[in-house]
């Protein structure tokens, strides 16, 4: 009788992995979410947020002003995002030109590069009369997230068919007219869904204004930061970051629904309906923008290895030795503590591997459970997204103001921030490996098992075979990811133990051209080390396809 | 009256339509014959301004309208995949030219009524295009194309992919619509027997 129920048990799930097994894989999930995030949040909520601490944060004149110019920066910023965004969008949808294919790579470039290296970028380009002004937070959101625009729009453009634009001519619409009237409304789900993203992005934006806005022009999340670390306010600091919590999970809510009921089915045409110029007019066109985009990304990138290499006299390679062998520049009169430039460079590398390991054998193995555990584990997969949803400030406090006292006094502990990153990257991670294992086809595991193998040497065989090469593209996401990260760090970094983007901070907020050139030293080391990484993804991507 | 003089197309140094000459009177009815990729098609977007002639001219009422771009020169067009704006209702899909013509709201809905009943779809007007049926679909392309009263219609293989029985009833419909409505129209298919059921005039595209 015993033998009969064990048998029929196992028969419900036969040639599954077994139960212990599934366990072991959502562990490290659920320990990370549990401890590192939910619990952070839960004591941000219960430590700080008190009846006194609010009524501070609703009562105080600065903190208005505060949240109202990171509404209408994020606004401003959304709608000129857009509206640049369409340009390159349309271009690249619709015509078919030498060197398109680097045009495509480059608009998508910039949205790859830390913050701080985009605001480095803009400090070196603008000149000294823009820094700390709104428009240079304004221009540095629009370099940033234009990406996002062309890629969302324009992926839905392209297979937009050009023959309704072609129907409202003959009808008597002209060329303006027929955008108007037909390709903007149907365009209009995906710019919603694109702005949406911008707009979140911007309102969250951290480490562009800290490097371009100055004293006034403070976001939400800088004055986050400034209230936890510098003004010693945790609770209103605290009531502002749960706050934004809210206020960002609703906005989401939002703008989904808003998504949904916009949503126009019709066929759409995945075929290429892209052409090269016609007339000369047009021909005159597509050159212009081309060149436009080429510059309008270029320049701020150029601009920065430039004010690297920059002196009072002219251009050497002082800051770069300064940087590498240690050679004292000439002018520099320290201030403050000394920026250890080298060592930020051996701490990023350090901890974006230790980061990416966190958060493949968290994400790959929560990624397997999801999988394996059907329905249920929709909860898992809920819960690792989280984070992704949660503003990198909002995390970094979190881990300070939890992990600050015995038992878990860890802030002086190495693995401190690569966790603190890992929590940042383990979504990402989670969404590169997730469609990968979906798509692995159950009978392949049944024609394994079939073949003799145990449930776990079919696993092992098909689904993990399958998922190496996504786990290797969130690999190096995930350092991408450390790389750059500045929001957690800011609050987490300790005296010798500066990341790159802390350390670009430190340079560039100093007096002394010769600290400057350093911090675009180490700005330009970061784009290329961002560019490295994400560029063997891409590489690896496309050998794989052409093999496929 | 349409007349084209000499046209010829080229795509990518391949001759699509050399010297095409072809007139359609006031009134009148003409189907184009022609194998697909023949260049039917590409001389009716000559026709209407969607691509430039290498040389020759589109000569419409005795003015060469060669430069004139298509939402001047009241040229209408029938597309074969109909091509209705997916984000509008049957109504405001035949009300579009009128729109782009400035026509009074009154105007426009009387215009939009009549239409609808003239090709059997009254109380249509609210429907989603998205919605219609293969046929339904086709009467409204043809009606919004008729709205603005174009100075001739072209039709691009307007009955392609529809089922035997519905292309038969579809080609007797089109012909007594462009009839009673005094229309001058240009046809292209390569359907022989709808070409006989439609037009006046049955011309073959490797004749011209």
């Amino acid at each position: 009788m015993q033998h009969a129920s064990a048998r029929s048990r196992r028969s419900q799930r036969p040639n599954q992995l077994p139960r212990w097994a599934l366990v072991c894989l959502a562990t490290p999930a659920v320990l990370l979410i549990g401890g590192f995030y939910l619990w952070p949040v839960v004591t941000l909520v219960l430590e700080s947020v008190t009846t006194d601490s609010v009524r501070r944060a609703l009562t105080d004149p600065v903190l208005r002003r505060i949240v109202w110019f990171t509404t209408w920066q994020a606004v401003l910023s959304t709608s000129l995002t857009v509206i640049i965004g369409l340009v390159p969008a349309w271009l690249l949808a619709r015509y078919e030109f030498t060197g398109r294919r680097t045009v495509t790579t480059l608009v998508i470039v910039p949205f790859v590069l830390p913050t701080v290296v985009v605001g480095a970028a803009f400090l070196a380009l603008l000149p000294d009369s823009l820094d700390q002004s709104v428009t240079a937070i304004l221009l540095a959101h629009i370099f940033f997230n234009v990406a996002v625009v062309v890629r969302g729009v324009g992926g839905f453009w392209e297979q937009l068919p050009v023959d309704l634009v072609a129907a409202a001519r003959t009808l008597g619409a002209s060329p303006q007219r027929a955008f108007r009237d037909v390709t903007l409304p149907l365009l209009a789900p995906a710019i919603y869904a694109s702005a949406s993203v911008v707009f979140l992005l911007t309102f969250t934006s951290f480490g562009v204004v800290r490097l371009l806005g100055g004293p006034a022009n403070s976001t939400v999340e800088v004055e986050i930061w400034q209230r936890a670390t510098r003004l010693g306010d945790v609770g209103v600091a605290a009531v502002l970051s749960i706050g934004q919590l809210v206020l960002v999970g609703v906005a989401v809510l939002w703008f989904s629904r808003l998504q949904r009921r916009r949503r126009v089915a019709f066929g759409l045409r995945p075929t290429n309906q892209r052409r090269r110029p016609a007339s000369g007019r047009e021909r005159v066109l597509v050159l212009v923008t081309a060149v436009a985009i080429v510059v309008a990304v270029c320049a701020p990138l150029i601009s920065l290895v430039e004010r690297s290499l920059r002196t009072g006299t002219g251009h050497s390679l002082a800051a770069w030795q300064a940087v590498f062998f240690g050679a004292e520049p000439g002018s520099a009169r320290p201030t403050g503590p000394p920026v250890d430039a080298f060592g930020s460079l051996t701490v990023s590398l350090r901890f974006s591997i230790i980061a990416a390991a966190i958060s493949v054998v968290i994400g790959g193995s929560a990624s397997l459970a999801i999988v394996a555990l059907g329905r249920s584990g929709r909860l898992i997969d809920v819960g690792v997204m989280l984070p992704l949803g949660t503003s990198a400030v909002t995390i970094g406090f979190g881990l300070l103001i939890t992990f600050d006292h015995s038992p878990v006094d860890w802030r002086s502990a190495p693995w401190l921030i690569p966790l603190g990153h890992a929590l940042v990257a383990t979504p990402l991670v989670v969404r590169t490996v997730l469609p990968v294992l979906r798509s692995v086809d159950p009978q392949l595991r049944s024609a394994a098992a079939t073949l003799g193998a145990s449930p776990m040497r079919a696993w092992r065989e098909t689904d993990l075979r399958f998922a190496a090469p996504a786990l290797a593209t969130g690999a190096a996401f995930a350092m991408a990811i450390s790389l750059g990260e500045f929001g957690a760090t800011s609050f987490l970094t300790r005296q010798g133990r500066a990341t790159l983007p802390i350390a670009i901070d430190q340079l560039l907020a100093r007096p002394g051209a010769a600290l400057h050139a350093q911090g675009y030293v180490l700005a330009t080391v970061l784009a290329a080390l961002t560019f490295a990484v994400v560029g063997v993804v891409e590489l690896s991507r496309r050998s794989g396809a052409s093999r496929a | 009256m349409l007349e084209v003089r000499g046209v010829s197309k080229s795509f990518a140094g391949r001759a699509v339509l050399t010297n095409v000459d072809l007139v359609v009177g006031d009134g009148e009815v003409v189907a184009l014959l022609g194998a697909s990729g023949s260049g039917k098609s590409t001389l009716l977007r000559l026709i209407a301004g969607l691509l430039t002639a290498d040389s020759g001219d589109v000569v419409l009422d005795g003015v060469v309208v060669n430069t004139v771009p298509t939402h001047r020169r009241g040229v209408g067009l029938v597309f074969q995949d109909e091509q209705l704006f997916p984000h509008r209702t049957v109504a405001q899909n035949i009300e579009f030219g009128l729109r782009m013509h400035r026509v009074p709201v009154q105007v426009r809905a009387a215009r939009v009524t009549e239409l609808l009943t003239l090709i059997g779809l009254s109380g249509f007007g609210d429907r989603r295009v998205t919605d219609l049926s293969g046929g339904e679909a086709k009467r409204v392309a043809l009606a919004r194309t008729l709205a603005p009263s174009p100075r001739i219609v072209l039709l691009d293989e307007p009955l392609t992919g529809l089922d035997r029985d519905l292309h038969d009833q579809l080609a007797t419909e089109v012909a007594a619509l462009l009839r009673s409505t005094h229309t001058t129209a240009l046809l292209v298919t390569h359907d022989r027997d709808e070409a006989t059921v439609i037009a006046d005039r049955v011309v073959d595209l490797s004749d011209l």
